[in-house]
């Protein structure tokens, strides 16, 4: 059994179902972004001056590029692996010798590939309003890539407890979204009162955004290693709990 | 060699339900078996542990000497399934149906799109290669399940109702094609609802009910079992009298019907010459039922463990 193929057999499925629908999947964040960078970045930012030592929209460029990211990694692998459990094709990698780790490396892949273009849109589009000179390129690609893993991974488990298409939509709207934008993303925690510091800090986007910014303009109220710590543990944890619910069989057999 | 042994399979679902209820099964190589029951009695769910869509409580599972548990990959790699429901991506395209699958069986893609080719021909699919799958009809839907299953050269293919709710026209060339790849030396295992499909193509059966297997034998010793076979007389003129021959089971269901129950021992020959004797003339006669049909009734009436035929 040669797992490379049927690896690359999900992932190119997964990459070519999200273009096909590209009306839906990548041209949304693309007018959403423009639309944040004009009125908060341009608009707005133009009254508040600086934060940290950078512009008002260069530094909620790397925070709404993440967020991008963030919001599409997770969407893909949800929307994805729950309408091939709900239209019973889940059958056809179970019947198959594919193994647990390759179904869900393959499917956490798909959601990388989404993550990361539409950060890579959403980047381009930035540019037309920011002229931000990479700080760090590697720490920037390595915390977009272990983000965007981490927020497959949580779209992998939420769809597998997904008995119906309202729980695919309950934990982005409800629990993604305001992390996302308590995460720092257009405010440094540093601006909060002392007890909502704390709280941010119990956050863990705030890390990922932090690291990002850190990589694209060298600005970060975290630590860095800490937060590739927490990241690279996300990733361990949800990974391991996801092979656990496919060995089981949670969610996808009888 | 078995293709498939199955031993002291259980299942018991987590709402209490005892669907399997410790079957033994052995499928030879190059078989075409026929597993019946009604339903409930426990063909999806066997059908399910060996495809590995269901999780067995207890008991083992063989395929081609490869133990489901042990050696899981070699034993899936052995089988083909066609489940009972549309399953695949409604808006994939045929071909791609096929390719992705191929590709999950490690399949190398020059090979996969020869297989796919090969199979989409010989299930008479090719012109609808390009096609989105959700524009079929439901008779090709059921023909892209089979090619599906037969993309990674199957030695053990399941077909869990292929033919439900096809016409008849599509269900008879669907035989032509079972029999084909049978031939060809792939072991069939069929589960069906129309025994007059099963008495057709198969060469051993197995009937399960209520989680027991009730019957397991060749086709040929089953059907010589059945000890009366029942017709459907139209004659050419009303009867005047009430009619009686000794022997034989005699109903009137109509002025010039009749429905006799023709014991084999007494045979066809003597019945036609006690009717010509009494001047009766029979102008068509047909079997009032499908001779498994009769004998799956027979079976299942009898309870699990019934022989009383």
């Amino acid at each position: 059994m040669n797992n490379s193929i049927a690896f690359k057999t999900i992932v190119v499925k997964e990459i070519y179902r999200f273009v096909r629908i590209w009306p839906q999947t990548l041209l949304p964040p693309a007018i959403t972004t423009a639309l944040y960078f004009l009125i908060f970045g341009k608009l707005i930012g133009d009254r508040i001056g600086t934060v940290s030592g950078a512009s008002y929209m260069d530094y909620i460029v790397p925070g709404i590029i993440l967020m991008s990211v963030i919001s599409h990694a997770y969407a893909n692998v949800v929307s994805s692996f729950y309408s091939t459990k709900f239209q019973h094709n889940i059958e056809e990698l179970l019947v198959a010798p594919v193994p647990n780790w390759v179904i869900l490396g393959g499917y956490v892949g798909g959601g990388i590939a989404r993550g990361l273009l539409v950060g890579v849109v959403v980047a381009l589009i930035s540019l037309i309003f920011s002229d931000i000179a990479v700080h760090n390129l590697a720490i920037t690609l390595a915390i977009a890539v272990l983000t965007a893993t981490v927020f497959s991974l949580a779209g992998f488990i939420n769809a597998v407890f997904a008995d119906s298409f309202d729980d695919i939509s309950i934990i982005p709207n409800f629990v993604l979204t305001p992390l996302n934008y308590l995460g720092g993303v257009f405010y440094s925690v540093a601006m909060l009162p002392d007890v909502w510091q704390k709280i941010s800090l119990a956050n863990p986007i705030l890390y990922m955004i932090n690291a990002f910014r850190y990589g694209l303009i060298g600005v970060s109220d975290v630590d860095i290693t800490l937060a590739f710590a927490i990241t690279s543990g996300f990733i361990l944890v949800m990974t391991l709990f996801s092979l656990f619910l496919l060995h089981k069989g949670i969610g996808i057999k009888n | 060699m078995n293709a498939l042994s199955l031993r002291n399979l259980r299942k018991t679902y987590s709402n209490g339900f005892q669907a399997l209820k410790g079957i033994d099964l052995d499928v030879e190589a190059g078989d075409f078996f026929a597993l019946l029951g009604p339903n409930g009695a426990g063909k999806s769910t066997t059908i399910g542990i060996i495809s590995s869509l269901i999780n067995e409580t207890s008991g083992s599972v063989s395929i081609f000497g490869h133990d489901l548990r042990q050696d899981r990959a070699k034993a899936k790699s052995c089988i083909g399934l066609v489940p009972q429901e549309v399953n695949f991506n409604q808006f994939e395209t045929v071909k791609n149906i096929l390719l992705n699958q191929a590709g999950y069986y490690g399949t190398p893609r020059k090979l996969a799109l020869q297989r796919t080719e090969q199979c989409l021909k010989q299930m008479d699919l090719w012109d609808k290669r390009d096609t989105v799958s959700r524009r079929l009809s439901g008779g090709m839907k059921r023909r892209v399940m089979i090619a599906r299953a037969m993309v990674h050269a199957p030695k053990l293919l399941i077909l869990d109702e292929p033919t439900a709710g096809v016409d008849i026209e599509i269900r008879r060339s669907m035989w032509q094609m079972m029999r084909e790849v049978n031939a060809q030396g792939t072991t069939i295992i069929l589960t069906t609802h129309y025994l007059e499909e099963a008495e057709s193509l198969c060469r051993n059966i197995a009937i399960i009910n209520h989680g027991q297997i009730v019957e397991h034998s060749d086709m040929a010793s089953l059907l010589a079992r059945l000890h009366v076979d029942h017709f459907v007389l139209d004659l050419a003129r009303p009867l005047q009298t009430t009619l009686a021959i000794e022997g034989y089971q005699i109903e009137q269901v109509g002025d010039k019907t009749l429905t006799v129950g023709v014991p084999k021992e007494l045979g066809l020959n003597q019945l036609f010459n006690r009717l010509s004797e009494k001047n009766i003339e029979v102008i068509s006669l047909k079997n009032k039922t499908n001779r498994l049909e009769q004998l799956f009734m027979d079976l299942i009436e009898a309870g699990p463990g019934g022989r009383d035929r």
